[in-house]
């Protein structure tokens, strides 16, 4: 068996009294769409940002490609990459000159040639002179998984990528996620607030509530397993607090 | 008119003061700080005024060197606010780059607006008072490295405070660098301030700039034992400087204030 893309062994995160993450371990394995799941203060978000290295854990261990996070940070994240619907691009610049400078902090080879290629498969030629504060949130949301996708990531952490899109654009997008996927066998941890969308784009998910993990699985196994029609009804049960 | 309307937003501003220390220092800081420096100086017109030959050129010189710090300094600390206000900061540290790397490539443009600044303003006090800065030699190079390297340290100081106190703290990228004018003895000389004063004077590396450019317009001669304590200090302001900010960027990762700072 392949050896997992992303290893997280026992991750707990205290914000002074308040534990955010609780014991937290499970593994991404190659090719596979990992989607955390949970009402907010779950802890997703702190998770994917120990799995950056942008927050410390007070316990546990992340190890990615087989690699000691904490020792191997740069190492790591040079072939990985992460988007989120918070965080956007240097407004001030044009598309494509967001694009290469993250194609030089990435350092891509060829910067040109990927920018084109990435630019084309997100339908975003024509709009690459205009400058980022004049996006759409759509397009917004495009660019950053272009940036996402300028290094040719293993690994790709996406942080609700699809909030704020029309059901449409958002629809696009998961299509675009699994053709790239599929074509470049790219491993994803992916949150999302819409459990439609996480029935349909993961492989396996995480059910987190306060911190710790109270499912996991298939997601037609978790939904099976809580007797209920779909995620969407398995949320609201464990949101509430509700017995099976 | 309503009044309702007026004090609702009275009451936005007056409620936003009241928590934010930094917010409230601002009412005091800078009315402080102008009394400082315009004390002083009316201080040095009075002590000298039947000896103060070349005063233009103290003027400014003093002025074209102090913008080169405040240029420095701003060169850092407003770049990384420019990523903080385009919600851009996390995409940066989400990639491979170093906290180190981020510094010296603040410090990269940081070199490019001192250039810039410095060359228009030579050119302005040229063009509009005949003042030549150049007339005082290349003797005045290292002076204004060791500023630049002042304001560098300044600047990450700033950047350090706003990681780690946020938004809130963003005033001091404009105050900062302000808080030495007074007693960096830009327009005046050190022996106007008190002795208490002169004392602290002795540990900014700039009050050793500005007299030595007093004491190449004076003399002529090359204040090299100045020039030496500037460097000195120089150093040591840059190493606490790297070292504050590394230790500031492992405590906001652990207190997960650089993802809410990003965001």
């Amino acid at each position: 068996m392949a050896e997992p893309i992303v290893e997280v062994t026992r991750l707990t995160k205290f914000f002074k009294a308040l534990k955010a993450v609780d014991d937290v371990s499970f593994s991404l394995e190659p090719g596979e769409i990992l989607g955390l799941l949970g009402p907010n203060g779950a802890g997703k978000t702190t998770i994917i940002h120990m799995l950056l290295g942008l927050t410390t854990p007070t316990s546990g261990s992340v190890k990615i490609f087989g690699l000691d996070l904490e020792k191997h940070r740069s190492e790591i994240l040079q072939q990985a990459n992460f988007s989120s619907n918070y965080v956007s691009m240097p407004y001030s610049l044009t598309v494509k000159e967001s694009l290469k400078v993250f194609a030089r902090l990435y350092h891509v080879r060829r910067k040109e040639e990927k920018i084109a290629e990435l630019l084309r498969i997100f339908e975003m030629e024509e709009i690459k002179h205009k400058e980022v504060r004049h996006l759409s949130s759509g397009l917004l949301t495009r660019l950053n998984l272009v940036k996402a996708l300028i290094n040719s990531p293993k690994v790709l952490f996406l942080d609700e990528p699809t909030a704020s899109l029309d059901p449409d654009i958002a629809d696009k997008t998961r299509t675009l996620l699994r053709r790239i996927k599929k074509e470049q066998g790219i491993s994803i941890i992916y949150t999302s607030h819409n459990m439609k969308e996480m029935e349909e784009i993961s492989d396996r998910i995480i059910f987190l509530d306060k911190g710790r993990i109270i499912a996991s699985g298939k997601p037609a196994e978790v939904v099976q397993s809580f007797r209920r029609r779909n995620l969407e009804e398995v949320f609201l049960q464990l949101a509430r607090g509700e017995k099976a | 008119m309503s009044l309702h309307r007026i004090m609702a937003l009275f009451m936005r501003h007056i409620y936003l003061y009241r928590r934010s220390l930094p917010r409230l220092m601002e009412i005091f800081y800078w009315p402080f700080l102008d009394l400082l420096l315009w004390g002083f100086i009316s201080l040095y017109l009075v002590k000298y005024r039947e000896n103060l030959p070349n005063f233009v050129a103290f003027l400014l010189g003093a002025l074209i060197l102090w913008d080169i710090l405040f240029r420095s300094q701003q060169g850092i600390s407003v770049s990384f606010l420019e990523d903080i206000w385009a919600r851009n900061f996390l995409n940066i540290f989400a990639s491979p780059l170093k906290p180190l790397e981020y510094v010296v490539s603040l410090m990269l443009v940081s070199s490019v607006k001192i250039i810039i600044a410095g060359t228009i303003m030579s050119l302005l006090a040229w063009l509009l008072y005949s003042f030549n800065i150049f007339l005082l030699g290349i003797s005045l190079l290292p002076f204004i490295l060791s500023l630049v390297i002042l304001g560098w340290a300044i600047g990450i100081i700033t950047t350090s405070l706003i990681l780690r106190f946020g938004q809130q703290a963003e005033v001091l990228a404009w105050g900062l660098a302000l808080l030495f004018q007074p007693f960096s003895a830009v327009f005046y000389p050190v022996s106007v301030l008190p002795p208490a004063l002169q004392a602290l004077a002795r540990f900014i590396p700039a009050s050793y700039v500005f007299e030595g450019m007093r004491g190449i317009i004076h003399t002529g001669s090359f204040p090299h034992h100045e020039l030496i304590q500037s460097f000195g200090l120089d150093g040591a302001y840059i190493g606490v400087a790297f070292l504050f900010f590394c230790l500031v960027m492992k405590t906001v990762k652990k207190r997960g204030l650089l993802a809410k700072i990003g965001e």
